[in-house]
């Protein structure tokens, strides 16, 4: 499809401006010319019909939750109600300016006071901040104060954070940003953390450990009360992050499990759209003990009134400009007001049923390498195929002919082949059937028509794609002269 | 699984080939074909001093990224900078695609190296 | 049940009935009973939409809008025109329904639209590639210091105290952290960070020097000679700008930036309570692999035909881990693409007319408020659509008296800057009218509130 430049013509345009209502110099007095632009600048020239047809076929080449199933593991791809969109764009939040008086925007600090106490109510923490933009970001924040903590309290030889195999690579990054060496520990047989090897591996060396419960495989970690005794007993802290919280809410709070540090991400758990890829929104929840550590400022309840609190004297200081992606906050809000604690405990129990059934309905035609109750997704194997010629990537791609999202492929690093699926609570039955049936059809393709497999997609806006020379030679924006 | 005589290989699946005192370095024919598709070099600059085990440099291919750890030490003298443009040699002639060339600053290093033979034995354990 | 969860209790007794399970609590058996909730989360009871309407209504109308009052408070936030297809396209299913564009072939729309905003991008700040976009201002600020130390490898980081207070805050936070140094450049009578200062400041351990044009005061900065000191000292330039008037102040390549930062809510985006917003990052070629975050490149199918994938990937987290040039996984996708259709809706003469009208309405209401009693000249440089006003009169109180007549006021510059307690920053963009303008200063004329 062309690009929008490629539409462009002189002459068009879609938006028009008012004339200038005041009395005005020429511009060339009020920019001088050593400051004036003298290089060109394209951008589209377009009429607006013109404009939203681009714009609309380009929406037509992408797949979101509502065209279609979405069951990309560890992304927790549920429905996002429509009722919080607009919510979001009521011209008291949406044109509400973060630097107004607070007393002018009271309705947005209740928000946020509101959703510290929740989110602190589902963890188990003491308090939440809920500036870090996204899981990404909440994790680095969580590191800070693990360090900030330790360093508080003048225990300066803690360099380590323990982390297993099975992790995202964010919780490796964040930890490498923030100054720590990356312990791996491996994990046992059974999917959990191998207790001897985070026995080898633990000293008053390591600040902390980050685990995801539960975990990337989808299973729980049994032994969690253990590991946090053997991290508390050398001193170390507990670091949750909440990528897979949409397994346990109602049923089991971090806080209760051991965990010092949490993140959320309120664009998987709590139904906030994903955007394409942000915006997100990453919260980080502590402990008491570590209350005072948390990102400045706070919101805090006076008399009825909401205000900043910026005294802070130990806060890690700031992460982003201003308070969070305020926008998502909301509708992460909304949907917990909608769900209430007893609907956000179905929203786990349902969440968990469907993936235990669709596992169930897959696992004599994938290799299941973990053969137990998985909690909201599950990790297949592709090996049996792969013997065959016929990769992960190619019934990934395959699946896409039927109108699917792929599900996570490779990841987590520890299962060969791997497929990881989550399905949500907002999927039907009916729906998770008719991917079953899909799913079970390309197993067989992969043994009897391997070919078939491994040229798909046949049904997409476009045929397999050459990452390779994509990244050998890169184009990473259009120039005229090509 | 190509491995040629007369080159000495380090347990990481590099090569080096020694001319004099110089020694060429490049990774072999296993590393790309674990590697797969290689998408981009990073070279060292010339000039730079490098101990055992510190890293020269980065292959890349679209999934993976795998630092390079020097097995000599020495000094950077020269960079095959044809990879910078064409990556792909690497995948394509692994003991012709040399990634740097090094003054060893003791030669006696080479001895902590496999030769062929040995390097062949080792690839079987892998 | 909730109408958001479509299966119904018979069916999860069949469910459980294939899998074998007696109850759905048996399927939480892996979990220690002893670490269970044994009560129901205290969160308040349910709300049907009908309620939640209300009750979201009711929070919002606690808030002061830029729709109901003439806002005239900027300070890193704008209230920028937002034409009505913005916010038709972002409002697509399947762009904000969508995630991160991994399978490339079911992700077309988003990745061109990506590469069509780098393509935006680097023509407006003239550098050679541009990421998928980040956070904010602030944390694409932080980043871009940090793949500074690291193509440099130095520590020390200079930042002009003209640059945005929080963005400042934010890099403080990134250093002790991060590891390495921050120093503050102070700034001089007109408002521009002193070059002398930058030039003494500048030595062997200095990685790069921050500065922003126009600064926070809206003053715009002297970067030629920012530029030709740090290529003297072999620094890099970050330089931190607003979108908006790149259509007619120099672009960053043309002073010699290296790596070019900013928020982009002016383009297309609303206030919101300061987020979402997104930050942008471009950067010359040779930094392109020291590059944080997503970057989307062109390629071909198996039939040649053109198409987008994710690349140059080696970079992240997820295939670098502890190695990664940075954490960031996300980006913030849809508020740039409501950039980009703001950018396609404005085209090169509709984003120069905005510029235009804002330095044009700016400068007309600098003048109004010097002509009254009271307010002085502070900063003799020329400025964007922003500047600062020494008042006579206490700044939190003009605010408030003008929020009675309905104008959102200035920014008390005292918040940030002790030393400019009685200063005001007050921002004018193509949406404030003449009316507006006068109005304001009517009120501060107004005898009952002096």
């Amino acid at each position: 499809m062309k690009l929008i430049f490629e539409k462009s013509l002189e002459g068009k345009r879609a938006c028009k401006l008012p004339g200038c209502d005041v009395p005005h110099a020429g511009l060339d007095k009020l920019i001088p010319e050593n400051m004036a632009r003298n290089t060109d600048y394209a951008l589209p020239k377009i009429s607006e019909p013109e404009l939203v047809r681009h714009f609309t076929a380009l929406s037509k080449r992408n797949h979101g939750v509502d065209s279609g199933f979405y069951p990309l593991g560890s992304c927790t791809m549920k429905y996002n109600p429509k009722i919080n969109e607009d919510l979001s764009k009521m011209k008291g939040f949406s044109g509400a300016h973060p630097l107004a008086d607070e007393t002018h925007v009271q309705g947005c600090l209740e928000i946020l006071y509101m959703m510290d106490k929740m989110l602190s109510e589902i963890t188990g923490m003491e308090h939440f901040s809920l500036q870090p933009s996204a899981g990404a970001h909440g994790e680095l924040a969580g590191l800070m104060i693990m360090r900030a903590y330790h360093e508080k309290r003048k225990d300066m030889g803690r360099k380590k954070v323990i982390i297993p195999d099975s992790a995202h690579g964010t919780n490796p990054a964040s930890a490498a940003m923030v100054g720590y060496d990356v312990l791996e520990v491996k994990s046992d047989r059974r999917g959990n953390v191998d207790i001897n090897a985070l026995k080898e591996l633990i000293s008053g060396e390591v600040a902390g450990l980050m685990l995801t419960n539960p975990n990337t495989l989808g299973l729980f970690e049994e032994k969690i009360m253990e590991i946090s005794k053997i991290v508390h007993d050398a001193g170390g802290l507990l670091y949750y992050d909440g990528a897979n919280a949409n397994a346990i809410m109602g049923v089991v709070r971090p806080g209760n499990m051991g965990f010092d540090i949490v993140h959320l991400n309120l664009h998987k758990t709590f139904s906030t759209p994903h955007g394409g890829g942000g915006p997100g929104s990453g919260p980080v929840g502590v402990k008491k003990h570590l209350a005072r550590f948390l990102p400045s400022p706070a919101v805090r309840k006076k008399d009825d009134e909401y205000y900043f609190e910026y005294n802070m004297p130990d806060s890690i200081g700031r992460m982003k400009s201003f308070y969070g992606n305020f926008g998502v906050i909301l509708k992460a809000y909304a949907y917990i007001l909608t769900m209430g604690g007893k609907g956000l405990k179905e929203v786990s129990e349902t969440s968990v049923l469907n993936a235990n059934y669709l596992m169930e309905k897959l696992k004599d035609h994938f290799k299941l390498p973990y053969e137990r109750i998985c909690k909201h997704e599950f990790v297949l194997s592709g090996i049996k195929q792969k013997e065959k010629g016929v990769t992960t990537l190619d019934m990934a791609k395959r699946i896409m002919d039927f109108g699917y999202h792929p599900p996570t492929i490779y990841f987590p690093l520890i299962v060969k082949e791997a497929i990881m699926v989550e399905p949500t609570e907002t999927e039907s039955l009916e729906a998770l059937d008719n991917f079953a049936d899909a799913m079970i059809k390309i197993a067989k393709e992969a043994i009897q028509e391997p070919d078939k497999v491994k040229n798909a997609p046949y049904n997409t806006a476009v045929k397999r794609l050459d990452e390779i020379t994509a990244a050998r030679r890169p184009v990473l924006k259009w120039s005229q002269d090509r | 699984m190509k491995v040629i005589e007369g080159l000495y290989y380090s347990k990481e699946h590099e090569w080096v080939k020694v001319d004099g005192e110089k020694a060429y370095l490049g990774i072999t024919d296993y590393a790309q074909q674990a590697m797969g598709d290689i998408v981009y070099v990073e070279l060292p600059e010339t000039g730079t001093e490098l101990a055992i085990g510190e890293a020269l440099g980065v292959v890349e291919s679209v999934k993976a990224a795998s630092d390079i750890y020097t097995p000599l030490s020495g000094t950077v003298v020269d960079i095959n900078t044809s990879l910078e443009d064409s990556p792909e040699e690497i995948n394509n002639d692994p003991y012709e695609s040399w990634i740097a060339a090094f003054k060893m600053s003791d030669a006696g290093e080479l001895d902590n190296l496999m030769d062929a033979e040995d390097y062949k034995d080792f690839l079987e354990e892998e | 049940m909730s109408g958001y969860i479509p299966v119904t209790k018979a069916q999860k007794r069949h469910m459980l009935d294939i899998i074998g399970a007696e109850t759905e609590s048996s399927l939480f058996s892996d979990i220690p009973g002893d670490i269970r909730l044994k009560r129901d989360l205290d969160i308040p009871k349910p709300l049907v939409e009908m309620e939640l309407y209300v009750h979201m209504k009711k929070l919002a109308d606690k808030n002061i809008s830029s729709e109901d009052k003439a806002c005239f408070l900027g300070a890193g936030v704008y209230d920028h025109f937002i034409p009505a297809v913005v916010n038709h396209v972002v409002s697509r299913q399947e762009f904000y329904t969508s995630y991160t564009p991994y399978q490339a072939e079911i992700s077309q729309g988003m990745l061109q639209a990506i590469f069509e905003y780098q393509t935006m991008i680097c023509s407006l700040t003239s550098m050679d590639v541009s990421n998928a976009s980040m956070y904010d201002g602030a944390t694409a600020m932080a980043e871009a210091a940090l793949m500074a130390v690291s193509a440099a490898r130095k520590k020390t980081v200079l930042v002009s105290k003209t640059v945005n207070p929080q963005y400042r805050q934010v890099l403080d936070t990134y250093a002790k952290f991060c590891n390495f140094k921050v120093a503050e450049i102070d700034y001089t009578g007109c408002g521009h960070t002193d070059i002398g200062r930058l030039e003494e400041l500048s030595g062997d351990e200095t990685a790069a020097a921050i500065i922003q044009s126009p600064n926070f005061f809206g003053v715009v900065e002297q970067m030629d000679e920012a530029g030709k000191v740090l290529e003297n000292q072999k620094a890099l330039l970050i330089a931190c700008v607003d979108p908006i008037s790149l259509a007619l102040l120099k672009s960053p390549a043309e002073y010699g930036a290296d790596i070019v930062v900013g928020d982009g809510q002016a383009l297309g985006n609303s206030m919101s309570f300061g987020g979402p917003h997104f930050g942008f990052l471009a950067a010359r070629e040779k930094y392109m692999r020291k590059m944080p975050g997503r970057i989307v490149g062109r390629t071909q199918d198996r039939d040649g035909k053109p198409g987008y994938v994710l690349t140059i990937q080696a970079r992240e987290q997820h295939i670098r881990r502890e190695k990664a040039t940075s954490n960031i996984c996300s980006n913030q996708a849809l508020n740039a693409l409501a950039a980009s259709v703001y950018l396609s809706s404005m085209g090169e003469e509709g984003l120069r007319e905005t510029a235009g009208l804002c330095v044009q309405k700016s400068s007309y209401m600098y003048n109004r408020l010097l002509e009254l009693e009271g307010f002085d000249p502070l900063f003799s440089g020329h400025f964007f659509k922003e500047f600062v006003v020494k008042s006579k009169r206490e700044v939190c109180k003009l605010n408030k008296n003008l929020a009675k007549e309905g104008y959102i006021g200035g920014l008390h510059l005292g918040k940030y800057y002790p030393e400019l307690d009685d200063c005001w920053l007050i921002a004018v963009t193509e949406k404030r009218t003449r009316k507006e303008i006068d109005g304001f200063v009517e009120v501060l004329k107004n005898e009952a509130y002096i």
